[in-house]
């Protein structure tokens, strides 16, 4: 295959980027994308020049490390895919590809396709834990959790936090992982003490960190490599409104 | 003991996002249900002049007992109008914190989500400014060729321009896009969706702005073709 990329390339944060054109004249189908970049990077060193900085990891769909916009979809064309697991067949020879970083004041660029995404840490840390007395492990069947509320508590835990839901909102939020958060602990009983003023933290600290309100415009449920639903934001919502109404703290 | 100071629930509702939303939501409901009340009202123009004249009068007697003439309409008008307010500014701030969140675009957009979803917010500008001449047009008769002419003869007498006639059927083409999302979107909001749900809701909300838009794009219809005079 032969295959025109266009790349975002920006030597460091403060810099100023600008696409930039490669093409590629053996590409393989069944490489991945990030074979792909491989590839190319492996020419570019021989010609002397910097490699594309990109994130990867596990390369198997579970770190959730691999952020890039591909022809303006986070993780490219192909549904509840990373980037890692997708491949060249999704693409027609001759094709030009775009390839940008996730787009957000709360990712900034730290290089090329890299960015910082350390911001959803600081959301986890807002609330997105249980708190349990240490000490020997409690008997697994001393609380029962309905079947349904496992399934969807687990469903949300599925979350990798990839960011991909910020990179595709055209509000720039990141509703749909704080709110997978936000299902996934509080669907199950030893989530609920912290349950009001988790949903409340949560939000408070993805709005000062400067991502944008959600309008249910459902852009970042599409793209979800994990298929996280959008009615996770109800979810959230409903908790938020709860702990509103209920005069919940966290101080 | 170190007393911490607890924000009242304006503050705590105001100030986060959500919070903001929930604000919009529920002025939202209040403008589904006038907008539903409004385009009942309409429909009685195919009942006569004499009817729909008696139907405006009858609005302005409306429990005049108690409030005086025109009292219970001037109490929705600023219902009507402190509900507008905060929706607008509710919406103007999330607009700025969204493009406050992304300060360099894509160069290859995707478009992702519905076309409702994504015009929400000129939509609504455009509903606003629509509903601007809508008052000056039929309920003072500033912009109205007959003035004088009663509730009947302000709409037949508007309508009769047909570019004015179809910038109203467009406005409400505008108005059931905004609602067709307005309404689920608000639903969701106050934490009334669920995967099983979803669907559901967004059919009933696209239904509803569909209703609504036909309802009342069906009077500048029937006076362009001559059906009411």
């Amino acid at each position: 295959m032969r295959i025109t990329l266009r790349v975002w390339r920006q030597k460091n944060a403060d810099a100023k980027g600008k696409m930039e054109k490669y093409k590629l004249d053996d590409v393989e189908e069944d490489m991945s994308f990030l074979e792909m970049l491989d590839v190319l990077n492996e020419k570019l060193i021989l010609a002397g020049e910097d490699p594309v900085s990109f994130d990867h990891d596990c390369r198997e769909g579970i770190c959730g490390s691999c952020a890039m916009v591909i022809n303006g979809t986070p993780h490219g064309p192909q549904k509840n895919t990373t980037t890692c697991q997708l491949h060249m067949r999704h693409f027609k020879d001759g094709d030009t590809i775009d390839v940008e970083p996730w787009r957000a004041r709360a990712f900034p660029v730290i290089k090329d396709l890299v960015t910082d995404r350390s911001a959803f840490d600081q959301i986890i840390q807002a609330g997105g834990y249980v708190s349990v007395n240490t000490g020997s492990a409690p008997e697994a069947h001393a609380t029962p959790v309905d079947k349904v509320s496992a399934d969807d508590a687990f469903d949300a835990a599925t979350c990798i936090g990839c960011g991909a839901c910020v990179a595709a909102c055209p509000n720039g939020s990141s509703m749909l992982f704080t709110s997978a958060k936000v299902t996934h602990l509080g669907l199950l009983p030893q989530g609920q003490p912290e349950r009001q003023t988790r949903a409340i933290s949560m939000l408070a600290k993805q709005d000062e960190l400067d991502f944008g309100g959600c309008t249910n415009v459902g852009a970042c449920a599409e793209v979800c490599p994990k298929g996280i639903p959008l009615a996770s934001i109800s979810r959230l919502n409903h908790d938020v409104l709860g702990a509103t109404l209920a005069g919940a703290r966290a101080d | 003991m170190v007393l911490t100071q607890q924000r009242n629930i304006v503050t705590r509702t105001w100030g986060s996002s959500v919070g903001k939303k929930f604000v919009m939501a529920v002025t939202g409901v209040i403008f589904l249900l006038f907008v539903i009340a409004h385009m009942i009202g309409n429909l009685k123009i195919f009942f006569g002049q004499e009817t729909f004249d008696a139907y405006s009068e009858h609005l302005r007697t409306l429990g005049a007992e108690i409030f005086g003439y025109s009292g219970v309409l001037w109490i929705i008008r600023v219902v009507l109008l402190a509900s507008v307010a905060l929706h607008m500014v509710a919406a103007f701030s999330l607009w700025y914190k969204a493009k406050r969140a992304r300060p360099v675009g894509y160069q290859h957009k995707g478009h992702q989500g519905s076309y409702a979803a994504r015009t929400m917010r000129w939509g609504g500008v455009i509903i606003a400014l629509f509903v601007i001449w809508h008052i000056l047009d039929l309920t003072t008769g500033t912009v109205n060729p007959d003035p004088a002419g009663g509730a009947y003869g302000r709409l037949v007498a508007s309508f009769d321009r047909p570019i004015v006639a179809i910038f109203y059927i467009l406005a409400m083409v505008a108005l059931s896009f905004h609602i067709s999302h307005g309404l689920w979107s608000g639903i969701q909001t106050l934490g009334g969706n669920s995967a099983v749900k979803q669907h559901a809701l967004k059919t009933f909300s696209i239904v509803v702005g569909v209703v609504i838009a036909v309802g009342f794009a069906i009077i500048p219809v029937s006076v362009m073709f001559g059906l009411v005079r």
